[in-house]
């Protein structure tokens, strides 16, 4: 197809140019799409508290801001990030755009309750950004009573609006994906022909169901005893700090698998198509996707080994934590047994699978650390915890983002981003990450609290280190917002399928027609054959 | 071109996204389902602290559980209990086309709903008045601890204050399917919002099955 | 998935049972049962629940998917529960994590 048709086929991104075809659309691949911008721009703003954290901390007596003002910067970090920025970042963008494509379907089964979730989310995101703009929380992302309920001063109601609200969004995807899947399926299209992808979006969209509305409700109570004075929590009244904790952790634990499952099946999509092989053990890693959101609703207790939780509920939970980590494992091996004998391709998107199995490796590794419970009793509260969910939330969620991101971009924009810039960014990003965040775990063994903007001289080298990495980071992080910026003008027109993929999404001209098929497909081949495809267009290093 | 070949007018029994209405009818009801499974776990997180400090407060719990009017709370549990019964002949009137009933049914679901509230905005007002709403001016006689007393009746109002808003939210869907129901909206074969409506209905009148003796009843033998 | 429609008899039926279920658990309460009070109310709450759930809301003919979805909200209500309660009920048996 030349690239004057290519130009002017009608497609999902010129049917309509005025706002109101895209703030009423029903269409899942422009919902996708507003979400995208939208958790890009919670993404910069979490990013500017991450800088003013590690330049608060190059200097052991801090001195850039008080310490009331730094603890509103790593709470404000920690929820601009997790409930505006990764808990929608794959499932939103990412799932809301391919899973109905996936399963062979028009749309996703509610897509006006899927455009209401995208609003409920912006609407939370407004509520956080006022709070912040109007003096900030400093409660920690993790609102722990009775400081939040009774003695912080900040601005605890309204950032707690903000979340409930914005849980609600969160809620309403899982509902939207749970039904598509069962319901809308493709003649053909059984369960174990599903891409991996739309396996762990499912498994997310369980979790979000399941978990999400046990810290709404605990997000309400914290709200009433601020407001109203009702208070379960306040130990002044023989209430319980730690059950908050327990309801909290309920949703919040799993609420990591809700961040980390879906950047699992991307990476799944990747390492397939870029060692042209099915994923090794198929079955295997759709069945560790439920189990593990299943067995993450069984571990919440280790974030409260030293809260003065029952030694006997701590060793259950220890031991249930150890448990989780095996069905991750057997993904990461299955990934590694696809690579074998593969045909391997150093596409960007692979560059960045990669650097997910590895980090996320260590990331899955040193939680086995923290979930044993001699050891936590002595990282707890450190640096080690910090570096250790930043290696996978970052180090794995963030990777997987930006690898699926830089795999679906030609379909979703018909434009074939710059890939020496691409490639480029990859590194400086690894190199960036490793470099803020290994030293942590070194920092954190050696006693630096988290949350902390003062600290021993002898730090100080490590810390200077990470921020250092920061900077690169950040550098990383910036290359790809302008180079696809730059892309939907000036790059290379896209082909139907630039990668040779398989998967119902790649039979269709990129950007994709607004209702997806002209014909519903029925399936008669299985999941990622490669024999059906043949590479169009696009040569890659 | 795409939206030639495509699923023709959209109805409100087919919409577009949809291959066959029933495959619409199946994943609005389960749909719903869905959503009431996250209200259970919503509730469950007030069931839970509620279990927590019973567990931990035994005495002053019964305590402050005998201060409810029981016969009161048995009555509206009663009407509650009605209103499902009504609610289900509407959306066995709405399966059957039988508009007439449906407009009937609704009505009485709607009112029974109504005097539920207006029971309970009398049960509060009468907390008020005995100083048993936690803050600043709670006082309980029954108990020399205060603050478990507190933290019962602030799970109370907690509790049937969630529950109550779904009431409100419930009347507002049950007017909003009135409305169209006299337009003649709904017939056998569309009738998805007056069912799915229904199993939201009755789900909150499950949450007051469970809340009636777990507030109410709890230590009634010894006064 | 044919649509059942269930006759104003099964449903009167239950609405008549729920009333009668709502009097009992009220006037057991009054009972002195000790610590079988608790149990005797939640079966019958239970009961209510279930009665509301398959008549009313259709259970008994809704797809396995829904009765599973419906059963899983109780087992997770349940896991929430219990390990919460796992801890309340288990503290200061051994001495605090750290000391």
């Amino acid at each position: 197809m030349n690239t004057a048709a290519i130009e002017t086929q009608e497609n999902y991104l010129n049917a309509g140019y005025d706002l109101k075809s895209w703030l009423l659309t029903k269409d899942h691949k422009r919902i996708a799409i507003l979400y995208l911008i939208t958790i890009t721009i919670f993404f910069f703003i979490g990013g500017i508290f991450a800088s003013l954290i590690r330049i608060e901390l190059m200097t052991p007596q801090g001195g850039l801001v008080s310490s009331e003002t730094y603890n509103k910067l790593f709470t404000m970090h920690g929820i601009a990030m997790i409930f505006f920025f990764l808990i929608p970042s794959i499932p939103a963008t990412l799932g809301n755009f391919f899973l109905p494509m996936m399963i062979g379907a028009r749309d996703l089964a509610f897509p006006r309750i899927n455009l209401l979730s995208w609003y409920l989310l912006v609407i939370g995101g407004g509520f956080a950004i006022f709070a912040m703009l109007a003096g900030g929380v400093d409660t920690g992302w993790t609102f722990y009573t009775p400081y939040s309920t009774t003695y912080s001063n900040t601005w605890v109601i309204a950032t707690a609006l903000g979340i409930f609200v914005s849980g609600f969004s969160s809620i309403l995807t899982g509902l939207n994906f749970i039904v598509t899947v069962h319901r809308m399926r493709a003649p053909g299209m059984t369960w174990f022909r599903m891409p991996l992808f739309v396996w762990a979006n499912y498994a997310t969209a369980v979790i979000q169901v399941l978990g999400t509305p046990v810290v709404a409700v605990t997000i309400v109570l914290v709200f009433c005893e601020r407001v109203f004075h009702i208070g379960i929590f306040d130990p002044a009244l023989g209430g319980d700090p730690i059950l908050f904790q327990h309801m909290f952790w309920f949703y919040s634990h799993p609420a990591v698998y809700i961040m980390v499952l879906p950047a699992m099946g991307v990476i799944s999509e990747i390492i397939s198509v870029f060692s042209r092989k099915p994923i090794f053990g198929y079955h295997f890693v759709a069945f560790s996707s439920m189990a593990i959101a299943v067995i993450g609703f069984l571990v919440w207790g280790h974030h409260l080994f030293v809260s003065t939780q029952s030694v006997y509920a701590g060793l259950v939970f220890s031991f249930l934590s150890y448990f989780v980590a095996i069905p991750s494992a057997v993904k990461v091996f299955n990934w590694t047994a696809t690579l074998y004998k593969g045909s391997i391709s150093f596409a960007t998107p692979m560059l960045y699978a990669f650097g997910f199995i590895g980090l996320f490796t260590i990331g899955g590794l040193t939680g086995l650390f923290v979930a044993s419970l001699g050891f936590d009793v002595h990282v707890t509260d450190t640096y080690f915890v910090v570096a250790h969910f930043h290696y996978v939330m970052v180090g794995g969620t963030i990777m997987a983002f930006l690898g699926g991101l830089h795999y679906w971009w030609p379909k979703m924009t018909g434009r074939m981003y710059p890939e020496n810039w691409a490639k480029l960014s990859a590194a400086i990003i690894f190199v960036g990450f490793n470099l803020t965040f290994f030293p942590q775990f070194i920092l954190g063994y050696m006693g630096m609290p988290r949350r902390y903007h003062v600290y021993p001289d002898e730090f100080q080298v490590l810390h200077v280190l990470s921020t250092a990495g920061a900077s690169i980071l950040a550098i990383g992080y910036l290359f790809p917002m302008v180079y696809f910026m730059w892309s939907l003008r000036y790059g290379e027109l896209a082909p139907a399928n630039p990668w040779g993929a398989t998967g119902l999404e790649w039979t269709m001209q990129s950007p994709p027609p607004v209702h997806n098929f002209d014909k519903i497909p029925v399936v008669t081949h299985e999941v990622y054959d490669y024999s059906t495809v043949v590479k169009e267009g696009v040569e890659i290093g | 071109m795409a939206e030639q070949a495509h699923s023709p007018v959209e109805t409100l029994a087919l919409r577009e996204q949809f291959n066959t209405a029933e495959q619409q009818k199946e994943s609005s009801t389960f749909g719903m389902w869905i959503f009431l499974i996250t209200e259970v776990m919503f509730f469950g997180g007030l069931f839970l602290a509620y279990t927590v400090y019973r567990n931990t407060y035994p005495v002053v719990f019964g305590a402050a559980s005998t201060s409810l009017n029981a016969v009161i709370g048995a009555l509206n549990t009663a009407v509650l209990l009605c209103s499902s019964f009504t609610m289900v002949l509407g959306v066995r009137a709405a399966q059957l086309g039988r508009r007439r009933a449906l407009i009937v049914f609704l009505i009485l679901t709607l009112l029974l709903g109504m005097v539920f509230l207006g029971v309970k905005a009398y049960e509060w007002n009468e907390k008020f008045v005995e100083h048993h709403v936690p803050g600043a001016h709670f006082h309980f006689e029954g108990a020399a601890e205060q603050g478990p007393a507190q933290l019962f009746f602030s799970l109370y109002f907690a509790m049937t204050g969630l529950h109550a808003l779904h009431m409100v939210v419930g009347a507002g869907i049950l007017s909003w399917l009135l409305f169209h129901a006299v337009r003649g909206r709904f017939t056998a074969e569309y009738m998805t919002p007056v069912d799915i409506a229904g199993l939201y209905w009755h789900f909150v009148d499950i949450i007051w099955i469970f809340l009636f003796p777990l507030l109410y009843l709890i230590d009634r033998h010894m006064r | 998935m044919s649509e059942h429609v269930d006759s104003v008899k099964t449903y009167t039926a239950v609405w008549l049972i729920l009333l009668a279920l709502t009097g009992i658990t009220t006037g057991v309460a009054y009972i002195d049962l000790g610590a079988f009070s608790v149990v005797i109310a939640l079966l019958i709450a239970a009961v209510k629940m279930l009665l509301v759930a398959l008549f009313f809301m259709h259970m008994r003919h809704s797809t396995k998917l829904t009765q599973l979805a419906a059963a899983g909200a109780f087992l997770w209500l349940f896991i929430m529960m219990a390990f919460t309660l796992a801890d309340v009920w288990t503290r200061g048996l051994v001495g605090t994590l750290g000391r």
